[in-house]
């Protein structure tokens, strides 16, 4: 039935695109499915940037001092910039753009059933403005002095005083680009928040919607409730930066640690914005590739809102050593602490949809059960951190480093994989090859643990994340240490090396995969009951809504999947 | 005021039914007398009553303002509830931060130069009722040495 | 463009357009409460910043409020007269809410010249370094919000688009609410 409704929906977008031009259709599209696209490939782009980062600052930390093939000689200005641009990028341009923006524009107007998201103009304002924040941050490479170097957290007063930084433009450029790109995921976030709300298919309740859309909705609005600060917080530091105010300097009466509350205000937050899209990519696959319904939608729903909500109260365990009030500290622990039941609590309702399903090990099955497990050693070693106590001795370690890698490698890696090779057959119409994803899937798993299980014992030895050359420091160049530094590189390179066989193989399928039906994993939700790819306008007729998106081997039925929108 | 239910207009997204029974002239009025009164206070003189009338009135004429101009009162309630949550948050964030930003020295380290800008002002400007104010510890009031007996102070606080 | 279907779609009960404007101001109330939550912290951990503050114009702060809850009041009954169906007169009563915005930014040139000429520079201190940054702020709401009453001014007289009235008319006094908590903060705290 939904192939009927697709040719005639594709002879109408046929008409409608007939007088376009190559710029219109592809730079000024209004169309979400388009912009999503944009922000999928922006953020793929961004994402080799960070990359190459990664690679060259750990060809230092493994043979330091020697020319690093491909960049050269790095030194310790160099080394600052590349570690913070690695970190700012891979949150801000490649976690953000891809999971909430990306997904969020091809699957929220496409899962609630409607033509396209709200404000469709806007919508192409906010890609515009986030590629403008792409330009201003790779500007301020090239600026004298180079890139910024003040850590991703861009701490005061190393990143208000030029003559701490060594790069009098570079700090400013790279605060503006961030500002920037927090307008563009506030007007994303409005209209992903607007569309969910108001834009529901006929029929379609609360608790009729996807995970996948409560999920980035949820994010989106932790997002615009905590970023406000930091707004007026990076208007405060680039004033500080080029105007010569004292907002953060303790020389002229500021307050360092203001920022950093400030920051973590946001920035924890911020995980949870990009942890949840990932957490909802995770609750469509399993229930498809399970064959079952989601275990306690509601509860997944509540508890959802209830991380959102206690990730407002966790932020300052980022400071524990930041001379912050002990009383505080102690309140922030707890609440830490207790973050990790709602967390828990969706793992084991993951665990507890697939017991006694018929589970098949496809390639984004796989991706989203690498997701739990290795989310789950991410979330266990941050109960380390989040006690004050042992965080005095962990803090600004290897451990640390290992630790949010554990949960940021899952959520934007491991998360994108998932969602990508789940979608792909929707997004562009064809299939990606099973067998090449299946090798990049376990190249990339082994390797990644390969990379950050040393950095665990080498951060708990004492190795120290600001410094860019042991050599000088006995006690931490001894041996064993530097072998491990060179386990984990040497593992980096490998899993770069894995990377091209996936990108191949996506931009291959792209254009010669297989031709992929409209429904090809026999899913509920109505993504997946439109033509693949979806035209113009995604439905026709628009569908109305039966039923929960997740009925799977419903019983009485000869199919075990019973689509939203299917009438009976 | 009877506030129709929003549901009875959801085909005319612009009409605001209970909108028309209120008199926005006359709020405009009494807010303009809202803000004569706050000024009252700094042509007195007296400083805590020129901080209650001008923050009590700055909130009443909020209020006002939301609930009449913004048409709050014939909103749907979820809207209401999203715009106190977030300033609710922002009360969170002003209780978490206060600890740490409104003072300046700890166990192990002083902020010397705000300490220094501080205590020197507060002891010439504001001498006698001012100086007690805004939670500054017995140590400050104790003349112009006072940030040399603050850690002194602090340890007997501990 | 032709406008979707799904920006047709209430399901909420609140028009699209002013539910996304409820979402800016959720936004902007963080920003701004942010930048003045930072301000208190300072001003209540520095009691000489009340020296500084005397230097402030009481005055222009008290006529520049007057101004803006005047414009809101015609922004109020520019809405109204949409409602109504009236486009002309919500295009003047636009216009005089822009009038409004004007006026109050001359103001705030002047009082900004006077003071600056008598030092009293964004680098001067703590306190008129959060002065400007907050006014200035403030003042840039102003001015975006002054512009596009303008274009929305323009569509209601052709009798085009006259939810749109409202929309800006929200923005509008959330600009002023901001104001409301500045001139206490800024101009009567001393």
């Amino acid at each position: 039935m939904a192939e009927t409704h697709g040719h005639e929906a594709h002879g109408h977008d046929a008409h409608a695109h007939h007088e376009e031009g190559w710029f219109t259709k592809y730079f000024f599209s209004t169309d979400h499915k388009m912009i999503a696209k944009q922000y999928l490939f922006t953020g793929m782009l961004l994402g080799a940037v960070g990359a190459y980062f990664a690679y060259v600052f750990r060809m230092q930390m493994a043979f330091p001092n020697k020319p690093v093939p491909g960049y050269g000689l790095v030194t310790g200005a160099d080394y600052n910039s590349l570690v913070t641009n690695h970190g700012a990028i891979m949150i801000f341009w490649v976690a953000m753009p891809v999971l909430i923006a990306a997904f969020g524009n091809f699957l929220i107007p496409l899962m609630v059933g409607c033509d396209d998201m709200v404000f469709p103009r806007i919508n192409r304002l906010s890609y515009q403005i986030f590629l403008l924040s792409a330009i201003v941050l790779a500007a301020s490479f090239f600026v004298q002095g180079g890139g910024f170097g003040g850590a991703w957290t861009a701490y005061p007063p190393l990143s208000a005083k030029a003559e701490y930084s060594l790069t009098p433009l570079g700090p400013t450029l790279w605060l503006a680009a961030v500002a920037l790109e927090f307008v563009a995921f506030l007007l994303g976030g409005i209209n992903f928040v607007t569309t969910a709300m108001n834009s529901r298919a006929p029929g379609m309740k609360a608790f009729d919607i996807p995970m996948a859309v409560w999920m980035i909705v949820i994010a989106s609005i932790l997002f615009m409730c905590s970023v406000g600060p930091l707004v007026a917080g990076a208007v405060m530091l680039m004033f500080d930066q080029q105007v010569g105010t004292g907002f953060f300097d303790p020389d002229r009466g500021g307050d360092p640690v203001l920022w950093q509350h400030l920051f973590w205000f946001f920035g924890h937050p911020e995980v949870y914005v990009v942890l949840l899209p990932a957490l909802g990519f995770v609750a469509e696959i399993i229930t498809v590739f399970s064959r079952k319904r989601l275990f306690a939608y509601k509860t997944v729903l509540y508890t959802t809102i209830g991380t959102g909500v206690l990730s407002f109260f966790v932020w300052a365990h980022h400071q524990f050593i930041a001379g912050i009030d002990p009383r505080m500290a102690n309140v922030f622990s707890v609440t830490t602490v207790l973050i990790s039941i709602p967390i828990a609590e969706m793992m084991f309702v993951y665990i507890a949809t697939m017991f006694g399903g018929s589970i098949s090990f496809s390639v984004p099955m796989l991706w989203a059960l690498a997701f739990i497990v290795e989310f789950l050693l991410g979330g266990v070693t941050g109960i380390f951190l989040g006690a004050s106590g042992a965080d005095i001795y962990f803090h600004d370690t290897y451990f640390v480093v290992a630790h949010f890698h554990y949960t940021f490698f899952p959520i934007a890696i491991i998360g994108t994989y998932a969602g990508l090779t789940y979608w792909f057959p929707k997004m562009f119409g064809r299939h990606m090859n099973e067998a090449v994803n299946k090798v990049h899937f376990w190249v990339t798993i082994t390797s990644f643990n390969g990379i950050f299980l040393p950095l665990f014992i080498l951060g708990s030895a004492g190795d120290h994340r600001r410094i860019f050359d042991y050599s000088n420091f006995p006690e931490l160049s001894q041996p064993w240490m530097q072998d491990m530094r060179v386990f984990a590189t040497v593992c980096l390179l490998i899993m770069l090396a894995a990377q091209p066989l996936f990108l191949v193989n996506f931009f291959y399928s792209m254009f010669k995969g297989k031709k992929a039906e409209a429904n090809p994993w026999n899913a509920n939700t109505l993504e997946w009951q439109c033509p693949s790819p979806p035209p113009h306008g995604n439905f026709s007729p628009l569908p109305e809504v039966y039923r929960g998106p997740y009925e799977y081997s419903a019983e009485g039925r000869d199919q075990d999947f019973w689509p939203q929108n299917s009438p009976t | 005021m009877s506030a129709p239910s929003p549901h009875s207009h959801e085909h005319h997204p612009d009409a605001h039914g209970g909108a028309h029974a209120t008199n926005y002239v006359k709020i405009w009025a009494i807010l303009l007398v809202l803000l004569a009164v706050s000024l009252i206070g700094p042509e007195l003189g007296i400083r805590t009553v020129t901080l209650l009338t001008a923050f009590g009135i700055a909130v009443v004429k909020a209020y006002m303002v939301a609930k009449y101009f913004m048409h709050l009162n014939i909103e749907r309630r979820f809207v209401v509830q999203l715009l106190v949550v977030c300033l609710g948050l922002m009360t969170l964030f002003f209780l978490a931060t206060a600890p740490d930003v409104m003072k300046h020295w700890g166990m192990n380290w002083r902020n010397e130069s705000a300490k220094n800008a501080n205590i020197p002002e507060a002891v010439h400007h504001e001498a006698g009722a001012e100086a007690g104010h805004e939670a500054a510890p017995a140590g400050h009031e104790a003349a112009p040495a006072a940030h040399e007996a603050a850690p002194a102070a602090h340890g007997a606080g501990e | 463009m032709v406008r979707p279907i799904a920006t047709t779609r209430s399901a909420s009960g609140v028009p699209t357009g002013r539910l996304a404007v409820w979402w800016l101001i959720a936004s902007e109330i963080v920003i701004f409460g942010g930048l003045l939550v930072c301000y208190l912290l300072h001003r209540l951990g520095h009691p000489e910043w009340a020296t500084y503050a005397s230097h402030t114009n009481t005055w222009a702060g008290a006529f520049n409020t007057f101004v803006l809850l005047t414009s809101s009041l015609s922004a109020v009954l520019a809405h109204k007269a949409a409602e109504e169906g009236n486009g002309a007169k919500a295009a003047n009563l636009l216009l005089v809410t822009c009038g409004g915005a004007l006026t109050f930014l001359v103001v705030k040139a002047f009082e900004w010249t006077y003071e600056i000429q008598h030092g009293f520079t964004i680098t001067a201190n703590g306190f008129w370094a959060f002065y400007y940054t907050a006014a200035g702020l403030h003042g840039l709401h102003v001015i975006a919000g002054a512009i596009i009453m303008l274009i929305v001014a323009a569509d209601a007289r052709k009798g085009k688009e006259l939810q749109r009235v409202e929309l800006i008319g929200i923005y509008w006094h959330f600009v002023d609410l901001v104001w409301i908590f500045l001139f206490p903060l800024l101009y009567i705290a001393k």
